[in-house]
């Protein structure tokens, strides 16, 4: 008798949190359901109008950010978490010596003209990139493909000279684009989630739900991507509800005034683009590793970043981002010790330092970061003279003629430590170690063997000091507080635009 | 012709700005050959005299499209820009002029010409900074920047676009015009005919009317022709303020990425419209003073 009231209560108790449980459920699904508006119109604030359409046409890192995997898909895709998927490519197959890729396309795309995608579009796509004409900086990882075969429409059978565990990251940035198309500096031929409504050049591009995509349909009805030139004009217009978000903000002064803000998101996430002091490893005295040791230890890297950044960015002990497979950490490697970057310098034979000249692009934030180290040099008695000189200039000095003691740069592709085994790169650094396990590393027969040989390639540039790696640029968007599901880091300048979702 | 020498003397390649870094020689030199630019200096100029004989501005380096169309298109920006700026400035000057010059010995009338002198003073871009930051960012009527995906076809957001960059330049045309304007009054109102008119009887505002006008707006006249031609030039610091896709914004991109047929189009367009403009302005002189129209047969 005793129980029986405490018991039915314990049950009603339970019936009604259930009844709860249920009801919040469901309200939320229908929350969810219709929290955002499915044709919305998303406007996205860009520094980067492409040049042109075509990215083997010298298009720039904008056409990638508007229309990779936007309007344009590949075999593959590198996604913003830097794992590479299969996009148009349903399955495939390596033969046992690596040297044969058979690639079984996607059932039921077509191209935004209403032709069906077959395997001779694929064949033309990969050509248009190796073509002799391209522009596409990617022509060169493609250069061991020797042949390409199109057995039926849905079968594509790539033949290479010498194993490329790459290939499929490589082929993350061949464009598919119909056979039909030639000339796409102005117009489109994709298979993504949009299509190309209109691009007002040195203004706006406006893309628009493409209704027979072959996956999910994209949560917008249309991306509005409207160019600046001026990083205060585009927060200005973030500021005053013009654009609900602004691809990568590149000026740390204006983040302030959104952070501080509810009606503003900003995240960050991981970048690529990496600051550098590139010594030209040639010419001494930068040819001793013990100076070029010196050099990276007497500089206060946290203090660097602190100043540009405030609490943004991060630190790198190599040119190693995180994002990439094969990072480890490598700050510990020559970390801030004046006293040590001294007595290496007296071993390497500069007890009373010396002087060299710093080029430096006349851009943020180099100057800044010039200035930085021409104070942090100082105190070991290393005397730097700042030499300020434009993009072009940089290209043709530095680039192309290796006339140079040092020079600051950024470098913003994923995976690019490969630069380190091309003994002709601009920075000159040549360990044959290096060369060849980066060489190894792409003829590896797995990810885990091209991974292990890229890291110990990675330890070995970090302990010689190659170049002076300073920091990692921090990837930050800054979007309306109504606005979410965008990419956050960003790799490879891509902005998927199809999780979009733009609040009631 | 100094034109087309002077760009090529400008240090960078065209097809290093289009490829960046990581471009091979062989990618730089198919570049070249593509764009022509690996052709020797001579035969670069023969074949662009012509293709401009049969007005055929070629197509950009970089974008591919002919470069009289993107001028158009560029064209519908900036001219209303220029026009309505200058027509503003012009509604803003001369009635302002003429008050600071009548009524100089009054309090305002030397208002009028202390916050003149203040507008020639401030940079263009300043202005513009300060307006976007008073009726975009704080008060929030206008916006910011740029200019409508379609441009025209949807006017009101075209004109509401145009809106700022308009006032900016109209306020700082619209001070320096005000001084011409101030000055010329100045003189009319000195000179020996308004003495005799009045002498013969007319009010002090009906001889200003009908023989001060005429008088005074010769000299105005030259003065606008070189204001308009310099508003039209001076829109480039405009446009980069408010993000708008017209000719000056043309011009900056071109230079950087090296894209001469763009730039040659933006510069020889220019040069036309700004020889126009002196040619309307002393053909109008003419119309008003016919001393001008006798002078070119007077004997020398």
């Amino acid at each position: 008798m005793s129980t029986f009231p405490s018991r039915s209560v314990a049950v009603r108790l339970g019936r009604a949190l259930l009844t709860a449980a249920l009801l919040t459920s469901v309200s939320a699904g229908a929350a969810m359901a219709q929290s955002y508006d499915k044709d919305a119109t998303i406007r996205i604030g860009s520094l980067y109008e492409p040049q042109n359409l075509d990215n083997t046409a010298g298009a720039g890192q904008g056409i990638n950010e508007a229309f990779n995997g936007n309007v344009y898909e590949a075999l593959f895709q590198l996604t913003d978490a830097g794992s590479v998927e299969p996009v148009l490519a349903a399955d495939y197959t390596i033969s046992e010596d690596g040297l044969t890729y058979t690639i079984t396309l996607r059932d039921g795309v077509s191209f935004h003209s209403g032709e069906p995608l077959t395997a001779a579009d694929v064949k033309y796509s990969i050509e248009r990139v190796t073509a002799e004409t391209s522009k596409s900086s990617r022509k060169k990882s493609l250069s061991t493909i020797t042949g390409i075969e199109t057995p039926d429409d849905k079968t594509v059978v790539i033949t290479l000279s010498s194993r490329s565990i790459s290939l499929p990251y490589n082929l993350s940035y061949v464009w598919i684009v119909n056979d039909a198309a030639t000339d796409i500096t102005g117009t489109e031929d994709g298979t993504g989630p949009y299509t190309l409504e209109e691009w007002r050049r040195g203004s706006a591009l406006a893309l628009t739900r493409f209704d027979g995509y072959w996956g999910d349909a994209p949560t917008n009805g249309q991306v509005l991507f409207q160019y600046f030139t001026d990083a205060t004009a585009l927060n200005n217009a973030l500021l005053t509800n013009a654009v609900d978000i602004i691809t990568s903000v590149q000026s740390p002064d204006s983040l302030a005034q959104f952070a501080d803000n509810p009606a503003f998101k900003v995240t960050e996430g991981a970048s690529t683009t990496k600051e550098l002091l590139a010594y030209n490893d040639r010419v001494a005295p930068f040819d001793n590793v013990k100076v070029r040791k010196a050099l990276a230890r007497a500089v206060d890297k946290a203090k660097l970043l602190n100043s540009i950044w405030g609490d943004y960015g991060t630190l790198i002990g190599s040119f190693v981002p995180p994002t990439d497979p094969w990072y480890v950490d490598l700050t510990g490697v020559d970390a801030y010790d004046v006293e040590s970057a001294k007595a290496l310098l007296a071993e390497a034979g500069y007890p009373d330092g010396f002087e060299f000249t710093l080029d430096t692009p006349d851009y943020d934030p180099h100057p800044i970061v010039a200035q930085f180290l021409q104070g942090e040099y100082a105190k070991i008695g290393v005397k730097m003279n700042i030499n300020i000189i434009t993009a072009n200039e940089w290209y043709t000095k530095i680039y192309q003629a290796h006339d140079f003691q040092a020079t600051l740069q950024e470098h913003v592709n994923h995976r690019d430590i490969v630069f380190y085994g091309n003994p002709d790169f601009y920075w000159g650094y040549n360990n044959p170690d290096v060369v060849k396990l980066i060489a190894d590393s792409e003829a590896a027969a797995s990810v885990d063997e091209q991974t292990a040989k890229l890291k110990e390639a990675n330890e070995i540039i970090a302990e010689d000091a190659a170049s002076n790696w300073l920091y990692l640029y921090p990837q930050i968007v800054v979007s309306a507080a109504n606005v979410t599901g965008y990419p956050v880091n960003g790799l490879n300048a891509q902005f998927f635009a199809y999780d979009i979702e733009k609040a009631n | 012709m100094v034109l087309f020498a002077l760009l090529r003397l400008l240090p960078g390649d065209p097809a290093n700005a289009l490829l960046g870094v990581g471009a091979t020689p062989e990618q730089i030199a198919a570049a070249r050959a593509q764009l022509g630019s690996d052709q020797p200096l001579g035969t670069q100029f023969i074949n662009y005299l012509n293709s401009l004989a049969r007005f055929d501005l070629g197509t950009s380096f970089v974008s591919h499209a002919p470069v009289l169309d993107e001028i158009g298109n560029r064209m519908a920006v900036t001219l209303p820009l220029t026009l309505l700026g200058f027509v503003l400035a012009l509604v803003i000057a001369i009635p302002l002029g003429v008050i600071a010059a009548v009524k100089s010995q009054t309090w305002y009338g030397w208002l009028i010409s202390v916050v003149s002198q203040l507008g020639i003073a401030i940079p263009v871009f300043w202005l513009g900074i300060l307006l976007v930051t008073v009726f975009a960012i704080n008060l929030r009527l206008l916006p910011s920047g740029g200019f409508p995906l379609r441009g025209w076809q949807n006017p009101l957001e075209a004109i509401t676009g145009l809106l700022l960059p308009v006032l900016t330049v109209a306020l700082v045309i619209g001070a320096s015009l005000l001084r011409y304007v101030r000055a010329a009054t100045l003189d009319v109102i000195d000179s020996d005919y308004i003495r005799t008119a009045r002498a013969l009887g007319s009010g002090f505002t009906e001889a200003l009317i009908k023989h001060g006008i005429r008088n005074g707006s010769v000299p105005i006249i030259s003065v606008l022709g070189i204001e308009l031609a310099s508003t039209f030039l001076g829109a480039v610091v405009v446009e980069r303020v408010f993000t708008l896709p017209g000719m000056g914004s043309m011009l900056l991109l071109a230079i950087q990425q090296r894209d001469y047929p763009n730039l040659q189009g933006v510069l020889i367009v220019s040069t036309l419209l700004v020889l126009l403009i002196g040619f309307a302005a002393d053909m109008l002189q003419r119309l008003i003073d016919p001393r001008l129209r006798d002078r070119v047969q007077a004997p020398t």
